[in-house]
């Protein structure tokens, strides 16, 4: 088979590992390794480890950077200290979100940003016209995704699994946090961030360290997690995925994500958001409950009394709930939780209940 | 690897004669893999017809659903309970324990159609 997809330090490993591997925004990535069941399990009780290396990593920097980003981004970012981290959306000039991403406050002037993989041609091309037009001099983009790789540990286990590895006890770090560590005497940047709803990190690292650092973190007890168990996991979370919940043609406040969006500073979209936030919308992001195990799937329609008011985005079999699962946009007017609805299962229609997001947060410790 | 004792689909559904006209139906171990983790099977009812190469049923993994073609035309005359609780069945022992239904055959020349254990295997070969 010939294919021009990307492949990310780590593909020889996934390979080995016998992982299944799928194409993923012009990536070919780990969909699972042991099982998607498992790998869920293994983040919820202990330690799973992502490559999720596909996802961009944009440095950039400048005397300008701060403001550049603050025209862009939805979220304050000169309020930001350096050492934070971030996340919010990108949006288009009617509201709609070109990507979401989490950024890192690296110093004063120099910022690091994690675009989604599908979306890092288009952030990149967004980014470069408006510091062709807006700030022409004073803030550059490097891309170095294809230099460095991205890890993720996550799970109840991980910060002690990595205060065991790293030169600084990193279980310290603060949610949102980011530092500067040696993992067994390799220079990483952690960021105590995620996308499956448990503690855990973020581990950038220089390409050419990948494998040692997979292998390490591994034998240190982390399971091997593909794509597959990261969708459940992330669903499970409430959390958005770009191209399903969030796209170019639906905006932060439809799908509320309100908390990570600033009202009181001028960007790009600044005033749609700020109508809608005042307004109103007239659909909703909201999750949906079925019991069972026979999930909703994206596209499927959402009726009320056998009238479509809606459609889902992502659906699943939640193991960590043992329930059907998902999210969707429905007319305002039936968004409320516990609002019955159906939902059309390949002609076969069933009862879901809205259900407030998200639908599992971790136990406190 | 596909034991010789049952034929197969094209759809990776095999079936295995038993005594009399009774045939037990199942899917594959390369479907089973293909699949993923399986967590819910949906199945037709003891007493329905079904017909040979056509839908019978669903099965759900986490990732994805997937139509059931029967490899048979019969009566379904049992169906494997135990899926409903324990649809894990299906992956760990698919061509045992994760069997789905028993049939009463009525025709059972239509297993002349599908394919011998060597023919399934090559027939796999041909896939990857």
């Amino acid at each position: 088979m010939t294919t021009s997809n990307l492949r990310t330090p780590l593909y020889t490993t996934h390979v080995s590992l016998g992982a299944r591997i799928v194409p993923f925004g012009g990536w070919d990535m780990p969909v699972q390794y042991s099982g998607i069941l498992g790998e869920v399990a293994a983040v919820r009780t202990a330690t799973g480890l992502f490559d999720v290396s596909h996802m961009g990593r944009l440095y950039i920097s400048g005397p300008r950077a701060t403001e550049f980003l603050d025209w862009v981004l939805t979220g304050s970012v000169e309020s930001l200290r350096v050492g934070r981290a971030r996340y919010c959306m990108i949006c288009n000039e009617k509201g709609g979100v070109i990507d979401d991403t989490i950024f890192y406050r690296l110093a004063e002037d120099r910022y690091l940003l994690i675009p989604n993989a599908g979306n890092r041609a288009t952030v990149v091309a967004w980014f470069q016209r408006w510091l062709d037009d807006k700030f022409p001099i004073g803030c550059v983009i490097e891309d170095r995704t294809e230099a460095t790789a991205l890890l993720a540990l996550q799970g109840p286990a991980a910060a002690e699994a990595m205060d065991r590895l790293c030169s600084e006890p990193p279980s310290s770090m603060r949610p949102f946090s980011w530092q500067e560590n040696q993992l067994q005497g390799t220079p990483v940047l952690l960021g105590r961030t995620g996308y499956t709803g448990e503690d855990g990190f973020e581990i950038v690292a220089d390409a050419d360290q990948a494998a040692s650092l997979w292998q390490t973190l591994t034998e240190h007890g982390a399971k091997p997690c593909g794509l597959g168990a990261r969708d459940v996991l992330r669903l499970e979370a409430g959390l958005p995925l770009h191209g399903h919940e969030i796209d170019e043609n639906t905006t932060p406040i439809e799908a509320g994500l309100e908390r990570f969006v600033r009202f009181d500073k001028e960007y790009v979209g600044s005033d749609v958001l700020r109508s809608q936030h005042e307004n109103g919308v007239a659909r909703k992001l909201i999750g949906l409950k079925m019991p069972g195990r026979s999930a909703p799937r994206a596209e499927y329609a959402i009726l009320n009394q056998g009238q479509p008011v809606g459609r889902v985005t992502s659906g699943s079999y939640s193991p960590t709930l043992d329930t059907s699962i998902a999210m969707g946009y429905v007319d305002a007017s039936r968004a409320e939780a516990g609002t019955m609805l159906e939902v059309d299962i390949r002609g076969r229609t069933a009862q879901v209940e809205v259900t407030p997001l998200p639908f599992y947060t971790r136990p406190r410790r | 690897m596909s034991p010789d004792d049952r034929k197969y689909s094209k759809e990776h559904e095999w079936v295995k004669m038993e005594d009399g006209n009774q045939a037990l139906a199942g899917i594959t171990v390369y479907a089973q893999d293909q699949l993923g983790d399986i967590v819910y099977v949906d199945l037709p009812k003891t007493g329905a017809t079904i017909r040979f190469m056509e839908k019978m049923g669903e099965v759900e993994s986490v990732k994805a659903v997937s139509d059931l073609f029967s490899p048979i035309t019969g009566e379904v005359t049992e169906v494997n309970e135990r899926l409903l609780d324990h649809p894990e069945l299906v992956n760990e022992d698919p061509l045992g324990e994760g069997w789905m239904m028993r049939v009463t055959v009525s025709d059972a020349a239509e297993l002349d159609q599908l394919m011998s254990a060597e023919e399934y295997e090559a027939f796999l070969s041909g896939l990857s």
